[in-house]
């Protein structure tokens, strides 16, 4: 025990000078950075800078009402954030408000965390990306939506057309919508979702929603819990083609090595069977369909309604190997439709490029060696810009991802201290930060705004039985946030 | 402050709870128990706390993450304590002593070892993944149930004899237990471990 006290003493003693560090982003990557830097070096000096007046990301914005659990980890980001050393600084656009090179002249380490996003991309086919039809949504629009984010509390999703919507994807995102769609009001009610989204919900006509892969039950991006949690949702009809579920050596192969695919599979299997049992298509009853090796092609436009979608044209896939136990889908030039009048597109996400900061638009990320952004060929290492999370590594993985993310890059920042003189020289930090900012009068939310929102959700939420009723506008929170308490 | 008082109350109502009882208690959940009249009154004024109450009960980044049982016909004696040692990511080990029935989660942030905890003994994530590194031990825990083996298939550096720390309680038959705490990098970068698609 001694030992290992007296090697972080040591540490500690080396990284005292201090250093200032802004994170881009509040998000867990921007947090769990936040988190290793404070504990490796004694004199970093974090600001926290974010586009929203509230922190988290997409903790607060992206994960589910029905997953409070999973908000857990809020705690610990709320330790950090009232860590001496760390200061939140919300309300503050990177490129409209404050440029890449005005943080750089301020810190000595810039850390890009941020999730940009456009809109989705569809690998398979162009046509559909470029459409524009009304029902047609991004899985990402309509969650923002449903979490109450100041930018799409206004999107008004039409849930009342029809009883079908389609759903373009089986990931985790997937099934959050699913789920949201398909669970009762009633268990919605008691969560933080957002009230415009309850109502709508409430008035929904939704009764079958449709979750379409273009590769087999062994791919399915989602994961074990989330799948037996729909599945268990009461009075909620699954609907699995029995033929789909047959396996081919290289599926078997891939459920080897994964034990996680193989409990999914067993999962989707036995689902299936308990299925057939039951009777098809009764009046009014909710209904979950799982829809394998089918790619969408197009969109359907509504003869009755113009300018809104009526169904999804799908083409019928078949899987081929393509070395190393990877199989993708191939279209078999067999089409068929589904009608619907709304369909989610839940298959990825790609960042956007920040004016000054390196961009792979292949990949979607900012080209970087363990964190360290680099620029033109792989050699050429940007000093003091770092990135973590999904700018780093893609649009993969789960909140705790981001821990081992964050231990990757503070472990770079670390040895490029040491090695690369990085931290040396006097910046400005958050003294600069605030004079910046009060020169662009730009209103910045801090920790106590924050806590002004946070307290007054909660409030709010108490007498609706909620753990907090959101403030959905930018006006709504702005004003919350500088309220005299 | 009443921040302060509250998590006085708190550690009080910890040490006071009935000793022949068997129960666990996590996070929130504590305060829907009504174990005496403690409880039921700082639940009440709990729940009117803004949020940041939540990280000021659970003070010293040591969340109130605990499940206790006291053998029966204890009465009067310490709790007995196993010794169990950590080996951390750069192979130092740490020793400690571990009373039964605590969870090793807690009991890895009682002694200061650096085990992340992100959901708080809820089952919903992976970050307290520890490597069991004698099959002789792993053999004696309890076999995980569905919901910890949905969360460990999404651990970094799974092993067979990997389990989440918040779900393996002290046990006499564990005495001497080795835990390896995985190294998260290594397995990150170097041996290309792509994580599971969100």
């Amino acid at each position: 025990m001694s030992k290992f006290l007296a090697r972080r003493l040591v540490t500690r003693c080396f990284s005292s000078r201090p250093l200032h560090v802004c994170i881009v982003g509040s998000g867990p990557a921007g947090f769990y950075t936040a988190d290793k830097l404070l504990k490796a070096h004694e004199g970093a000096r974090i600001d926290i800078i974010d586009r929203l007046p509230t922190p988290y990301g997409l903790v607060r914005s992206g994960v589910a009402p029905d997953h409070p659990e999973t908000k857990i980890a809020i705690n610990q980001f709320s330790r950090v954030a009232q860590h001496e050393r760390c200061a939140f600084y919300g309300n503050v656009k990177l490129g409209s408000d404050l440029s890449l090179s005005e943080l750089r002249d301020l810190y000595h380490v810039k850390h890009g965390l941020f999730r940009l996003y456009l809109h989705m991309v569809l690998k398979v086919t162009k046509i559909l990306a470029f459409q524009s039809l009304g029902g047609v949504f991004s899985a990402r629009e309509f969650v923002w939506w449903y979490n109450g984010h100041p930018d799409y509390s206004s999107l008004k999703p039409d849930l009342k057309s029809s009883d079908t919507a389609v759903i373009l994807g089986q990931g985790n995102v997937a099934l959050d919508v699913a789920r949201i769609f398909l669970r009762p009001t009633t268990e919605l009610a008691s969560t933080d979702i957002a009230t415009h989204a309850l109502s709508a919900l409430e008035e929904s006509s939704i009764r079958k929603v449709y979750l379409v892969g273009r590769r087999g039950p062994v791919q399915a991006a989602l994961t074990a819990k989330e799948l037996r949690e729909i599945l268990g949702i009461k009075n909620l009809h699954i609907r699995i083609k029995e033929t789909d579920l047959s396996v081919t050596p290289a599926d078997e192969e891939e459920m080897k090595s994964s034990r996680a695919r193989k409990r999914i599979y067993e999962l989707l299997s036995k689902a299936a069977a308990a299925a057939k049992g039951t009777s098809e298509g009764d009046c009014g009853q909710r209904e979950l369909h799982f829809v394998f090796f089918r790619q969408p092609e197009r969109f359907l436009e509504s003869d009755e309604s113009k300018g809104h979608v009526s169904g999804v044209n799908l083409e019928k896939t078949i899987l081929e190997s393509v070395g190393s136990g990877k199989q993708i889908a191939v279209g078999t030039g067999e089409f068929e439709d589904i009608n619907c009048s709304m369909v989610l597109k839940a298959i990825g996400y790609k960042s956007v490029p920040v004016n000054g900061l390196p961009f792979d638009h292949k990949k979607g990320i900012v080209p970087n060696v363990r964190g360290r952004v680099v620029s033109g060929d792989i050699s050429q290492t940007e000093p003091g810009l770092y990135v973590c999370g999904w700018l780093k590594r893609g649009p993969v993985g789960i909140i705790a991802t981001n821990l081992y993310c964050a231990e990757e890059t503070v472990g770079s920042i670390s040895q490029d201290i040491e090695e690369e003189g990085v931290g040396k020289g006097e910046k400005e930090g958050s003294k600069g930060l605030m004079q910046l900012l009060e020169k662009k009068e730009v209103k910045m939310v801090g920790s106590s705004g924050w806590e002004k929102i946070d307290a007054k959700e909660k409030q709010m939420g108490i007498d609706r039985n909620k753990p907090r009723e959101k403030l959905v506008t930018w006006e709504d929170l702005l004003a919350a946030a500088s309220a005299d308490s | 402050m009443l921040f302060h008082r509250l998590s006085r109350l708190g550690s009080r109502i910890v040490k006071q709870l009935p000793r022949e009882r068997h129960f666990s208690v996590c996070g929130m959940r504590v305060l829907q128990r009504s174990y005496g009249h403690y409880l039921q009154s700082s639940a009440a004024v709990l729940q009117r706390q803004s949020g940041t109450f939540q990280h000021a009960f659970f003070s010293n980044n040591h969340y109130l993450c605990t499940s206790f049982s006291t053998a029966s016909g204890d009465s009067g004696e310490e709790t007995e304590k196993i010794n169990v040692i950590f080996v951390d990511k750069d192979g130092e080990e740490i020793h400690i002593k571990v009373p039964v029935g605590m969870n090793i989660l807690e009991a890895a942030h009682e002694n200061d070892i650096e085990l992340e905890g992100a959901c708080e003994c809820s089952l919903a994530c992976s970050t307290c993944h520890v490597i069991v590194m004698d099959t002789e031990y792993y053999n004696k825990l309890e076999e995980p149930t569905d919901e910890e083996n949905d969360m460990l298939d999404l651990a970094f550096g799974l092993t067979e004899t990997s389990r989440l720390g918040c779900q393996v309680i002290a046990k006499p038959e564990l005495d001497g237990i080795r835990l390896a705490i995985p190294s998260a990098t290594r397995n990150f970068a170097v041996d290309g471990f792509v994580p599971k698609p969100h």
